[in-house]
């Protein structure tokens, strides 16, 4: 398929989403679509790998190669896929009980290693397939079945994380501001190496406080303030940091950091091997001399 | 009989014993002798005791033996650790100015040779090179020519330095003449024949790693773990000269999930781990085999359970490797029985696992990880290599897989059970799968026809590669004998052996070894055909003897070594008389 003729619904599956009708989750599927057509790719060149949660089930509503995986380990595949062919465009996504909870591990590393992927999270601060209980985002005193005075913990700063990482592309968005959404996702498919988009994508059965009104009223988008410069650690460290505001937008970006492909010269499609042994095969016996 | 030396360096941990072992090792092996080695270790990087043994003949080796001739003791310890072993004719060589070795005696009638290793490396110098000098020793004692040191000494210091080389040089003399001289009586008490032969010298992970890139694999992801590491450590540096790439994960969760991703992108991928990786690697194991990815899994198993002894022999995994893991999915697991033979299995797994679209286990355990063994290099003949992807479709033929709308499916329901596999970027062979129960076209499904369609697709594969591939055993001894020894894994070479020490009067034994643990040869025939069949195995539940009774509906007998130490040939022998009798 050439890609100049693609459009956005030729990612979109025949399967109709079983999300909540008003989910998030639909606003952020919708713009990593238009994202994926406006930066020139196919569904034939790129790979979506998505773990367990109502984030999960996005591979099968869009049309592309994809992998569901286990709960937690989106982002080792996704790795994986992309440094055997660094031809295809890798998108990861998932939940914030998927990255942040049971992959935390991983979300840290994959951050650190700097492959060339892109992780979108749809963080909605709450468990919503297994109906309703904490997650690693949501507020201390968030009420739950699990938690019924609230985690009476500190949510995870997912920002902060990737910062400490050594992230070079930070960014957060909101499903249902489409256009930046779309805009913010196409960035950071642009951006050279790794990049975060923790995607607000609110449930609304089971949250009932982080809405789609919390985050209109009170969400900052750092493209409107020509005083910030996404270049800028400190001024970054201090948006992430900051416990009065949540802001939208691009909030770190280190364009000169060093993707792993290069730091490894990664670069050939692996699957691709010769019919026996590969030429110089030899040389590894006489080594044993 | 052969007409072995088994020689030994012991002491601590941090001593450089491998390393000089290997320098040892190798000269033998230059010198057109045959070696088999062995490691005794702690898990610890300094301290405690470790040894490294190493069994030379002008014969092909295989086994250990419970007999020592020569043996450098770095410690008194090692001398303690290894007194079963010494006999009349051993010679030990140590330092009488270490202060622990200060009123040391020599036991029994072993000879001890008290040589200045610290003086002497020092005059050569550096103190760094007493191990080097206790070689040069060795040497005078076996009559063993000095200059057979000197091409393992360039291989092991040339990196560091012309003088370096030099340096060591000079320390294996200073330490052969002073045998020469201040034992001149003695006189050397072994003689090390050489040969014309040209053998290489390896270890059985290293043999899985040169396994793998003949093969074509591509992607490397694992995690360190002893005693698998050599695995990866071989391949870092290596598999890139051949455009592939080695990934240190931050888990074994990663370290299968970056492998898998791997294999969904085309590439002929592994990873390679020991029992507690495998543990966290259950996690994705069934994600593989249901979205019936090919993937090579290398389990070098060491004694468990938990953490159980991290540096000692155990073949405690095969239950894990057949059944581990929730719900029910075939799998392969292939079980090299030999050095040579993880070199040739791994090209297999790697055949297996693409032309079967499944996970397949390679299972060595530590015995053969780290034993270095000869061989002829023609035994690793590249040439003979061959890859077979399976049913990889391209562009031209993809239509035929697609349903009405244009769908690939990677699940497609075929007789033999094995579906087209369309790798990303093949235009039309958009798919997803998932560990979800799913349909041909890879999407989640409850319907109830559709989970037993896909069920019985999935253990078809087993039965189509039952009727395509040779699931053969080797066979060793007498192939008429009234008694059956069956063997798995490394076990095979010290089976062999000890046939040679099954006198007359003893059994007549015909020995079956079998490295394809699942798909398996039918053994009812030969179990049948015998008067008693007994089970040989590394572990003290007989894992594999309960598969083989569970498969031919007969007891058989067992022996079982769970202790932490490799079966030895001549006590496996006596083993083998007392059961039979």
């Amino acid at each position: 398929m050439s890609s100049e003729n693609v459009r956005f619904t030729d990612f979109k599956s025949d399967k109709q989403p079983t999300w909540c009708p008003g989910c998030g989750d639909f606003g952020t599927m919708n713009g990593m679509m238009k994202a994926l057509a406006e930066t020139g790719n196919s569904p034939d060149d790129t790979f979506v790998v998505a773990g367990i949660g109502c984030s999960g089930k996005i591979g099968t509503y869009m049309r592309s190669y994809a992998l569901h995986g286990v709960h937690g380990r989106a982002l080792p595949v996704g790795t994986g896929v992309k440094l055997a062919n660094p031809d295809l465009e890798v998108m990861v996504a998932g939940g914030d009980g998927d990255g942040y909870s049971i992959g935390a591990g991983h979300f840290v590393h994959a951050v650190r290693r700097n492959v060339d992927i892109t992780y979108v999270v749809m963080d909605n601060r709450i468990y919503g397939l297994t109906k309703g209980q904490a997650s690693p985002t949501s507020r201390s005193d968030f009420e739950t079945s699990t938690s019924p005075e609230g985690p009476k913990q500190p949510p995870v700063n997912p920002l902060a994380l990737a910062m400490a990482a050594g992230g070079g592309f930070i960014a957060q968005s909101f499903s249902s501001d489409a256009m930046r959404h779309t805009e913010i996702v196409q960035e950071a498919i642009e951006h050279d190496g790794f990049s975060l988009v923790n995607t607000f994508s609110p449930c609304v059965t089971f949250n009932d406080v982080d809405t789609y009104d919390y985050f209109r009223d009170s969400l900052v988008d750092l493209s409107e303030d020509d005083d910030y410069d996404r270049h800028d650690h400190d001024q970054a460290k201090d948006a992430i940091l900051d416990a009065d505001k949540e802001y939208m937008g691009v909030l770190y970006q280190d364009e000169d950091s060093t993707p792993y492909h290069e730091a490894h010269g990664v670069t050939e499609n692996m699957a691709e091997i010769p019919d026996g042994a590969p030429d110089g095969a030899t040389d590894l016996v006489r080594e044993f001399y | 009989m052969h007409d072995d030396l088994n020689w030994a360096i012991g002491g601590e941990a941090g001593d450089g014993i491998a390393s000089t072992g290997k320098i040892f090792a190798q000269a033998l092996s230059r010198a057109g002798r045959h070696v088999f080695t062995s490691k005794d270790f702690a898990s610890r990087i300094r301290g405690g005791y470790t040894a490294y043994k190493v069994r030379t003949s002008v014969d092909q080796v295989q086994s250990v033996v419970d007999r020592l001739d020569i043996l450098i003791a770095l410690t008194e310890r090692t001398v303690d650790e290894n007194l079963d072993e010494l006999h009349e004719n051993s010679v030990v060589i140590y330092d009488g100015d270490r202060t622990e070795f200060s009123d040391f005696e020599a036991p029994g009638e072993v000879t001890g040779l008290d040589v200045p290793l610290k003086d002497l490396a020092e005059d050569a110098g550096g103190a760094i090179m007493r191990n080097i000098v206790a070689l040069g020793a060795v040497c005078a004692v076996a009559d063993f020519p000095i200059e057979n040191l000197d091409e393992s000494l360039e291989k092991r210091f040339g990196g560091k330095g012309e003088s370096i080389v030099e340096n060591n040089k000079q320390a294996a003399r200073l330490g052969a003449e002073y045998v020469e001289e201040e034992y001149a009586d003695e006189g050397p008490r072994y003689s090390l024949e050489t040969t014309d032969e040209d053998y290489v010298l390896l270890n059985g992970d290293e043999a899985i790693g040169m396994g793998a890139i003949a093969a074509g694999c591509r992607f490397y992801a694992g995690y360190p773990i002893t005693p698998a590491t050599d695995v990866m450590e071989y391949l870092t540096g290596r598999i890139d000269q051949f455009g592939g790439h080695v990934v240190q994960a931050e888990d074994e969760l990663a370290a299968i999930n970056l492998a898998l991703g791997a294999a969904r992108a085309g590439a002929r991928s592994m990873t390679a781990t020991s029992g507690p990786g495998i543990d966290l690697m259950s996690e994705t194991f069934g994600l593989v085999a249901t979205s019936e990815t090919p993937l090579v899994i290398a389990n070098v198993m060491r004694s468990g359970p938990s953490t159980g002894m991290p540096t000692k022999q155990e073949q405690g995994d095969l239950n894990m490797m057949l059944k581990g893991g929730h719900g029910e999915i075939p799998r392969f697991v292939v079980a090299p029985t030999s050095v040579s033979e993880c070199f040739h299995k791994t090209v297999e797994a790697f055949n297996l696992a693409e032309k079967y679209q499944l996970p397949v286990y390679l299972t060595a355990d530590l015995s053969m990880a780290v034993t270095e063994r000869t061989y002829a290099p023609e035994e690793f003949d590249m040439d003979e290599v061959e890859i077979d992807r399976g049913k990889l479709v391209d562009e031209d033929d993809i239509s035929t897989w697609q349903n009405e709308k244009e769908q690939f499916k990677p699940h497609a329901v075929t007789a033999d059970g094995v579906s087209p596999r369309a790798v990303p970027g093949t235009e039309g062979g958009v798919h997803m799968s998932t560990g979800l129960e799913h349909d041909e076209l890879g999407r989640r499904t409850e319907d109830t026809d559709v989970r037993v369609e896909q069920v019985d697709k999935r253990y078809q594969k087993v039965e189509t590669a039952r009727e395509r591939e040779d699931f053969d055993y080797r066979e060793f001894g007498d192939g008429d004998a009234d008694n059956l020894v069956i063997s798995w894994g490394s076990n095979e070479g010290t089976l062999v052996e000890a046939l040679d020490y099954l006198g007359e009067d003893d059994p007549d034994v015909r020995v079956v070894s079998v490295p394809y643990i699942f798909p398996r040869p039918d053994l009812t025939e030969e179990v049948q055909a015998a008067d008693q069949v007994v089970v040989v195995e590394a572990n003290a539940t007989g894992q594999f003897a309960d598969v083989i009774e569970h498969d031919v509906l007969e007891r058989v007998e067992r022996i079982n070594k769970y202790d932490g130490v490799d079966f030895k040939a001549d006590e496996l022998a006596d083993e083998i008389t007392e059961t039979l009798a």
